[in-house]
């Protein structure tokens, strides 16, 4: 028995992604939407606990890796897992399987009853390629898996049930493709330069040919693509449209994660690939992030603010939150990538918590704008709850995990002798609460509008969901060892032997 | 279409061989040009010119969308099984070489049913794709 959870765990860097893979032809084969949402699920819950099981291994064993088809790298496809992606696997998983565990009552409301297993399919093969963007160790690998997600994400936001819906998701899908476009035209100028895919072999061979112009122009395509892919000011244009015309369950998943992978593979390409002495040393890239992750902080949150629609603001107040990522990324030290990953998983659970909890608010009004929020906070008080917990951590209030966040941020900042950076990010937090206040200034100080004072609370299957992921964002700002053990033992890992 | 005689005529004749020129591409992949992709591609291409030219009724009735629907998933899953297939065998992931006594054996099956896999697939979408769009205004 021993022997055969040996070979188990020796194959779970490919299992991560094959099981999900495996289960979105059969969630097409299946044909009725519950047979689709019960294989999704069970893929959803393998993946999780395969991702528990890395992270614990990676953590505890050092970093794994997995010769795909038995082919040695760097001729081979490589997967490598270090405490840095295992952390983005634990997350994607997770928020995927929370997510699906809300979907049944939400999708049955907003998608079409013919289509409902095609949206399990999507579903479940964006989260193949999540997973695969994370888990691979192979630059073009990392392209492939950014197409399957990335087409599937254009397909789940197409099935959003108003006709904007379409407009958003193909605006999303022209500015995703030029994204994925500079980021294969960088890959492929390092394959030319060096004549290797494999990142550990690039990171081998770069440095003696680092002066060369083909370097660093690939360097700039691929920070570029990934920063569409990341929805980095000024390339998050299509994000707003995307995440507001999304079927709630696609919103929440996507939101907590896309965008995350790509600041992930950000990381990866910057500090393992391309080296901290090139990006930060040859090339200006610590002041290109810098300046526009603050102005991406200020002009999300600032525009959040306008917003009549509650997903388009939390889009917007997205785009400040990956500001505040790119903030730390831009700061180069142990202490900054260790705040940034800590903040891409923190506010993945924010943001699936509201995301969640817009969910449930359309589930029965059948709106997210904010004048119809007027009085839920005495008609849905659970979701109310979930709603203000997330906002909170979201403002970065203390015991939440948003808290811990910034209070990493800050350090970071202060470490690297940038104290007008504290007070810049305290600044965009007061505009967060700005935000934040007009919903529960909507939800709890204003009465309920005439013909709908019968609206009750969202049924258990989505609230259940919604409230664990609002409970984790207390939890982990309680309780915070997963995510800074990881972090810190995947910055230092990406740092190793460098500045 | 029905007085187009000539275009009849000729994509009837041509419709079998443009198949079987989609097989020996799919089949003699492995040792030429070609593969699955190019293959589906050239093999969907026979359904789509019987369409254009014979109806969209006619070639649904030889291509039930609902089959067609299933093969795209049957491909992948033809392709993720092989993958599969190799880790029972004990090897990782996609490894061919178990899959037969001799390895050299075993690496022409593998390529051999994950290019099958492609391309089932690929034929599948293309037809579909076609459907999609030929079906619009209905």
């Amino acid at each position: 028995m021993s022997g055969l959870i040996g070979d188990l765990l020796a194959h779970l860097p490919a299992l991560q992604v094959v099981v999900p893979l495996a289960a979105a032809p059969l969630c097409l084969l299946a044909g009725r939407a519950g047979l689709a949402w019960i294989i999704a699920f069970t893929a959803a819950v393998a993946a999780t606990a395969t991702a528990a099981a890395l992270a614990y291994l990676t953590f505890h064993n050092g970093t794994i890796s997995y010769h795909m088809g038995g082919w040695a790298p760097p001729w081979g496809i490589e997967y490598v897992v270090d405490t840095a992606n295992a952390l983005i696997l634990l997350l994607v998983s997770a928020i995927a399987t929370v997510v699906l565990a809300f979907c049944p009552a939400s999708v049955a409301r907003e998608i079409r009853p013919g289509s409902q297993h095609l949206f399990y399919c999507m579903f479940i093969l964006c989260l193949t390629g999540l997973l695969g963007i994370a888990v691979t160790g192979d630059a073009f690998n990392v392209f492939v898996f950014l197409e399957i997600s990335s087409l599937s994400s254009y397909a789940l936001i197409a099935m959003g049930g108003h006709r904007k819906a379409l407009t958003a998701a193909f605006q999303y899908l022209i500015m995703g493709t030029i994204g994925a476009t500079f980021f294969l035209i960088g890959v492929g100028l390092l394959y030319m330069m060096t004549g290797t895919l494999n990142m550990a072999d690039l990171q081998a061979r770069i440095p003696a040919i680092q002066d060369s112009r083909p370097v660093a122009a690939a360097m700039a395509f691929i920070t570029v693509g990934l920063a569409l892919k990341a929805a980095l000011f000024p390339l998050h244009l299509w994000l707003p449209n995307a995440y507001a015309s999304a079927p709630s369950a696609v919103s929440a998943f996507i939101a907590a994660t896309a965008t995350k992978v790509s600041l992930y593979v950000l990381l990866r390409f910057t500090f393992t690939i391309f080296g901290a002495n090139f990006a930060f040393l040859n090339l200006p890239l610590h002041w290109v992030l810098l300046v526009l992750a603050v102005i991406a902080m200020f002009a999300g949150s600032f525009s959040a603010i306008f917003q009549r629609d509650v997903k388009r603001m939390l889009a917007y107040s997205s785009i400040a939150q990956i500001g505040y990522i790119t903030l730390a990324i831009s700061l180069a030290s142990s202490a900054g990538i260790s705040a940034a990953l800590i903040h891409i998983f923190n506010h993945g659970l924010m943001k699936a918590a509201l995301f969640c909890a817009m969910g449930c608010i359309f589930y029965r009004i059948g709106s997210t704008r904010i004048e119809h929020f007027a009085g839920l906070g005495r008609q849905m008080p659970w979701t109310m709850t979930a709603i203000v917990a997330a906002g909170l951590s979201l403002l970065g209030v203390p015991l939440t995990a948003g808290f811990i966040s910034k209070w990493y941020l800050v350090q970071a900042a202060l470490q690297a002798d940038l104290w007008w950076l504290v007070i810049l990010i305290a600044a965009s937090s007061l505009l967060a609460l700005v935000y934040v206040w007009r919903l529960v200034e909507a939800m709890y100080f204003k009465a309920p509008p005439a013909g709908r004072e019968d609206v009750g609370e969202a049924p258990l299957s989505m609230l259940l969901p919604t409230l664990l992921l609002a409970g984790l964002n207390i939890y982990f700002g309680l309780d915070t060892r997963l995510p800074v053990a990881m972090a810190e033992s995947a910055a230092a890992l990406l740092l190793r032997g460098q500045m | 279409m029905r007085h187009h005689r000539v275009l009849r005529i000729i994509s009837k004749l041509l419709i079998p061989f443009i198949m079987l020129f989609a097989l020996y591409v799919q089949f003699h992949g492995d040792f030429g040009p070609g593969g699955g992709f190019q293959a589906g591609v050239i093999f969907a291409s026979a359904f789509i010119l019987y369409g254009l030219i014979f109806g969209l009724e006619n070639v649904r009735k030889v291509a039930p969308p609902a089959v067609v629907t299933r093969l795209i998933a049957a491909g992948v899953l033809l392709y993720a099984g092989t993958g599969y297939a190799g880790l029972f065998g004990g090897g990782n992931f996609l490894d061919y070489s178990v899959l037969r006594a001799d390895p050299v054996a075993g690496q022409h099956l593998g390529i051999m049913v994950i290019e099958f896999g492609v391309g089932t697939t690929v034929a599948a979408t293309m037809i579909t794709i076609f459907f999609l769009f030929a079906g619009r205004d209905r």
